[in-house]
């Protein structure tokens, strides 16, 4: 694993090597790897002299750290109150549908996960969702279709 | 029916003075001179807990230890609320103006913005905000900077504390207290750690003076607040008014004319039924609230949003302290026991009252706040819970 | 000065130094809080909630362990409210517990189940069983320590004391919510992560989620065994300690009646750890003079010093992992128990004419990780397994009982021969610096030909309970083959728990400590606060152990380890020289490096 251990070495030059940059790097290597592996995990506690049971209690502890193998586009469809109120299931039978995929899951090629996640803060504009960093709101079936149709081709 | 709109305030996203010109404003006034006006202004927190500004100012600066800190807690997470992206979207200036008023304050040159993961989308844009203000502030000679730093999913890093935990690197978990922050907060440091909205109207205090907002609102609840109104309403978004209203005069604008409850101030916020929207203020004489309206109609099951608002709770307590940890794990299997018919409807009670030990024991405001929707919806939709 | 507070709990005034919580000043007026989470060794978790009280003008109930004193505070412990609060507490702990409590290696032994007890909590009153509904899971891969989730309440007791004590984590708290947990790394067995099976957490652990994975069956069927010959050993610090779960005060030495009470549970030969503790301390005495030697004279640049102590298994398994370019500095003396084990199938077996294979040898320690270091590949040199078995001090108190002794009326014995005399110096290899206050004794006598220059050769630099303690002793007036150490300042440091050998090895590798001799005891107060001792464990405890242990030094006739006359029989007979080819064919090892992260 050579490139992540050079992933994680320069995230720690970047962000210094304190225990106040572990989450720091822990989302630069979800920035480019989707997820924190276990490798990872191990050079980031090499990195910063901690133990990789306290970087692992770490990650798992924040919803976005994700330590599971994720696809390139982490879709998250918000499942609080209002969103669900506005249609959420319609949206994740849609996505489901689309991706051929189940909540939770990744497609084969490793470009799609599906998850769901609590208030995204778009609650006026249910149903919403997080395509990567990216906000999609007041989503209907229609909708979602198109946009995941623009990222399949991208 | 009388229809009088709710008077509209625009104090939040006015832009009629420049940051600048506020910042000059400031720093033309003693410390002393600022903290009284916020004192006259009776500005409370406007996250939710309502503890009065000027006095967090104060105590912090009067710490003997000189290394101090400004936070701006962007971490929104209450369910309905999304009030501080659209300020930080629209006015990001402004918050870093209230920061830097505040360090002028407490005798901090360092600030931060701990603005959640959700947002990151907000990110380029803040930060390129923020290289301007930052110029600004060399302009006026003022040493202070700001630096933003990133969440990753966790509501409970709204709470202080546990934010302070996050960016020391660790799992947001709400330390004990005493102490408080203005004591020791961010690297046990005398920390002034302020919600979005209140940053923004501390600074506008500081341009306006206090009468401004405080000829606004009621005797406990002065001034204005930004709301996020969602739910059953055709009107959802956000909206600058005046405190003091009932519920009744905030349906009657806001709802969609079948209004059958009201959840104030989010999921760990309070049901207000229909038959109490009359007597019922918005503030903190009544039900205090951090901006969260959502509006339900008859045709929204009160079980369903009571379920909803306890898995939240469930996935998003820290999991360290026994009665949030297990305590909104059994309120949930409860509801759903009885729901099914497994447990009598008398188990009901008993929830209620493991609600009310959840209010009094639980570290942080998380567990202690989860009775308030708990309760207010048990105790007015008892027969939506049980049939 | 601190100030002084004055507060009131339950109407009784009282004055306490500021800063001193509502639970400690509770305490001083003999009123009991129940608590969980909060353990006198560790820092403050305030999470378990068990032990809140109202506090008036409150609209809260504070935890009284994390709540300061403050002046003119009201605090009632026992209100209504107050009791319903624990009640549903104690009720919402039991529902995400296992409470099979009668087939629980810590029934009768658990906190959880003393609270329930004390509250009577009943069936009808508990809420929905959630323990169904999580996917928990046990850990026994490991052969010092099993880790039940399904028993955990989430105090996190264990994972403070793996940071805070020993620096290891490899115990950690996870996710979050209802998925929260105590997990190691990735949730790897113990047995796989950087886990020192130092027994820190089990000695800890409330509960049954941590416990050591006991032998007392295999052990029984070894005693019954008609075709066996039973051979048990007993560590140094089991004698001031194993009487505490045997209903004798706490700080009394039962070294007489465990001797009976073994051989009442059908040993077949009860001999003493000590005897190898003495037998330490001239091979490691010798390799630390011949390590000074070639640095000083033969000024060879390949001599590792300082030269650090290797008896303790946890220390080992914590300088495998985290400073392996420091094993060499290991003195390659193996353990006083593993010394014993390959000594019972070799010379013993030879001296009493006894087929070595028919040789069960079975020890009792105060420690978890000894069951780790038996299981050590490089612990077979007898050709067997050397040490089959070993039982930590409090499953021997469980074979005690099991057997129907009355351990307190006892009446005492001595230890069988060979291999079961010893020295005052072995005794206090139980405590921290007791080794080296051993290793002293001898070294000094071989170099100068005269006593350590002590007031009754007590050592009283090197003792205490200071984390880390340094001694300096100069050597004058040196035999002549010894005349290269003749005005040497001879440099040592004692360190216990791991927290604190880190602190040493630290120092070391940043050039800031120029010791020649260190100590490290990978638990608190040394072998006697070990992980396998009786429960509970706090300061006041581990030092009346220590106080016992040295009086049982002092009453010893002899008290230099090179004065044991079975340890100058073993060399006359079969050893035939320190650090000899017999002795680095039995009683020296090397370690390997292992993985830090």
């Amino acid at each position: 694993m050579p490139e992540i251990k050079d992933l994680v070495k320069g995230l720690a030059e970047a962000h210094g090597r304190t225990r106040e940059s572990l989450i720091p790097i822990l989302q630069g290597v979800i920035a480019h790897e989707n997820y924190i592996s276990d490798e990872a995990m191990t050079e980031i506690a090499r990195e910063l002299d901690i133990s990789a049971a306290q970087v692992y209690g770490t990650a798992t502890f924040y919803s976005f750290l994700d330590t599971q193998p994720r696809g390139k586009y982490v879709i998250r469809v918000c499942k609080t109150i209002t969103c669900a109120m506005k249609g959420k299931s319609l949206i994740i039978q849609e996505l489901e549908d689309l991706l051929k995929i189940k909540l939770g899951e990744t497609t084969p090629n490793r470009k799609f996960s599906l998850l769901e996640t609590n208030c995204l803060g778009w609650c006026h504009k249910g149903p919403a969702m997080l395509i990567n960093d990216e906000a999609y709101t007041e989503l209907t079936p229609e909708k979602v279709r198109e946009i995941i149709n623009e990222y399949i081709r991208k | 029916m009388s229809y009088t709109q709710l008077k509209r305030v625009d104090l939040i996203f006015d832009t009629e003075a420049t940051t600048k010109d506020i910042l000059q404003t400031a720093w033309s006034k003693t410390n002393e001179q600022i903290v009284n006006e916020l004192l006259e202004s009776g500005l409370k927190g406007r996250g939710g807990a309502g503890f009065p500004t000027a006095m967090k100012w104060k105590f912090t600066s009067e710490q003997p230890e000189k290394e101090r800190f400004v936070i701006c807690n962007a971490d929104e997470g209450e369910p309905g609320t999304f009030k501080d992206r659209e300020i930080l979207f629209k006015v990001p200036q402004k918050v870093f103006g209230g920061m830097a008023v505040c360090a002028k304050v407490i005798g901090a040159t360092q600030g931060f913005v701990y603005l959640r993961g959700e947002y990151r989308f907000l990110l380029k844009e803040l930060q390129k905000q923020l290289d301007d203000f930052h110029g600004i502030l060399k302009d006026l000679g003022i040493n202070f900077s700001i630096s933003i730093v990133m969440g990753s999913g966790a509501y409970i890093c709204g709470e202080e504390s546990a934010l302070f935990e996050s960016m020391e690197g660790k799992r947001g978990e709400p330390r004990n207290k005493p102490p408080y922050p203005t004591i020791a907060g961010f690297r046990s440091k005398p920390t002034v750690i302020n919600n979005v909205e209140t940053l923004v109207y501390a600074f506008m205090i500081t341009k306006h003076g206090a009468k401004k907002f405080k000829d606004l609102g009621t005797a406990d609840s002065r001034g204005s607040k930004v709301f996020s109104i969602s739910g059953d309403t055709p009107k959802a978004g956000i909206y600058e008014l005046e405190l003091g209203m009932t519920v009744e005069q905030f349906v009657e604008e806001f709802g969609d004319g079948d209004t059958k409850a009201v959840q104030v101030g989010g999921a760990s916020g309070f049901c207000v039924p229909r038959k109490k929207f009359k007597d019922t203020i918005i503030g903190f004489e009544g039900v205090p609230t951090g901006g969260s309206m959502m509006l339900f109609n008859s045709s929204r099951s009160m079980y369903n949003v009571l379920h909803n608002y306890l898995e939240f709770f469930e996935e998003e307590s820290c999991g360290q302290c026994t009665p949030c940890r297990v305590g909104c794990q059994q309120l949930m299997k409860g509801i759903e026991a009885v729901k099914k018919g497994k447990k009598h409807a008398a188990y009901l009670e008993q929830l209620m009252k493991l609600s009310q030990t959840m209010k009094i024991t639980a570290k942080c405001g998380l567990g202690q706040s989860v009775a308030n929707s708990f309760s207010s919806i048990v105790e007015n939709f008892k027969e939506e819970m049980i049939y | 000065m601190a100030k002084n507070i004055n507060l009131k709990i339950d109407g009784i005034t009282v004055s306490v130094p500021e800063g001193t919580t509502i639970l400690e000043a509770a305490r001083q007026l003999n009123i009991q809080i129940p608590t969980l989470c909060y353990h006198e060794d560790l820092c403050i978790a305030g999470n378990c909630r068990v032990c809140v009280v109202e506090l008036k003008g409150a609209r809260t109930l504070p935890a009284s362990c994390a709540m300061p004193a403050a002046e003119g505070m009201d605090v009632l412990t026992n209100t209504l409210k107050v009791r319903t609060a624990r009640k549903h507490i104690i009720e919402l702990l039991l529902s995400e517990h296992n409470a099979q409590c009668t087939t629980c290696y810590k029934n009768g032994k658990c906190e959880l189940q003393n609270l329930a007890s004390e509250y009577k909590i009943s069936n009808g009153e508990t809420f929905i069983d959630l323990v169904p509904s999580k996917n928990y899971q046990i850990d026994a891969y490991s052969p010092s320590i099993i880790k039940d989730d399904s028993k955990c309440i989430r105090c996190q007791r264990c994972v403070r004391t793996c940071e805070e004590l020993q620096h290891v984590s490899a115990l950690g708290v996870a996710y979050k919510g209802d998925k929260m947990k105590i997990s190691t790394f990735f949730e790897n067995p113990m047995f796989e992560v950087v886990c020192t099976n130092c027994g820190q957490c089990v000695n800890r652990c409330p509960t049954g989620a941590l416990i050591e994975r006991n032998y007392i069956d295999q052990v029984w069927d070894a005693i019954y065994d008609e075709n066996t010959h039973v051979v048990v050993q007993t560590a140094p610090a089991v004698r001031v300690a194993l009487g505490e779960d045997l209903g004798v005060d706490t700080g009394e030495i039962v070294t007489g009646k465990m001797v009976t009470a073994l051989k009442r549970l059908g040993f077949n030969s009860v001999l003493d750890t000590d005897f190898t503790a003495d037998l330490t301390i001239i091979e490691e005495g010798n390799e630390l003079l011949t390590r000074l030697k070639r640095a000083l004279v033969d000024k060879d640049p390949n001599v590792r010093l300082p030269m650090a102590t290797s008896c303790s298994p946890g220390w080992i398994k914590f300088i495998e992992h985290t400073y392996p370019e420091y094993l060499d500095n290991l003195s390659t003396c193996k353990s006083p128990q593993q010394m014993f084990g390959a000594l019972a199938k070799t010379y013993y077996a030879q001296k009493r004419n006894i087929d070595p294979a028919k040789i069960v040898s079975v020890s009792i320690m105060p420690c978890t990780a000894k069951k780790f270091e038996a299981d050590r590949p490089e612990m077979r040199s007898s050709g067997f397994k050397d040490v089959d078995f070993v039982l930590t001090t409090r499953e021997l108190a469980v074979m005690i009982k099991q057997a129907g002794l009355d351990f307190a009326k006892l009446p005492e014995s001595d230890y069988d021969s060979i291999m079961g005399q010893s020295t005052g110096a072995a005794v206090i290899f139980g405590a921290t610096g007791g080794v080296m206050e051993a290793a002293l004794r001898t070294a000094y006598e071989v170099v100068t030909g005269r006593e350590v220059p002590f007031d009754g050769l007590n050592i009283t630099a090197v003792r205490g309970m200071d984390g880390v303690r340094e001694a300096a002793i100069t050597i004058d007036g040196t035999k002549p083959e010894w005349n290269f150490l003749e005005g040497v300042t001879l440099k040592t440091v004692v360190a216990h728990g791991l927290v604190n050998a880190k602190k040493v090895m630290d120092s070391v590798r940043d050039g800031k400590a120029d010791y020649h001799f260190i100590e490290i005891m990978a638990c608190p107060g040394g072998c006697l606060g070990g992980g396998g001792q009786p429960v509970p464990t706090n300061k006041e405890i581990r030092e009346k152990r220590a106080k016992a242990i040295y009086q049982e030094d002092t009453g010893k006739s002899i008290r230099k380890s090179h004065e044991n006359p079975e340890v100058v029989g073993i060399y006359a007979e079969f050893l035939k020289e320190p650090l000899g080819h017999k002795s680095h064919e039995l009683l020296h090892t090397h370690y390997k490096a292992r993985q830090r992260y």
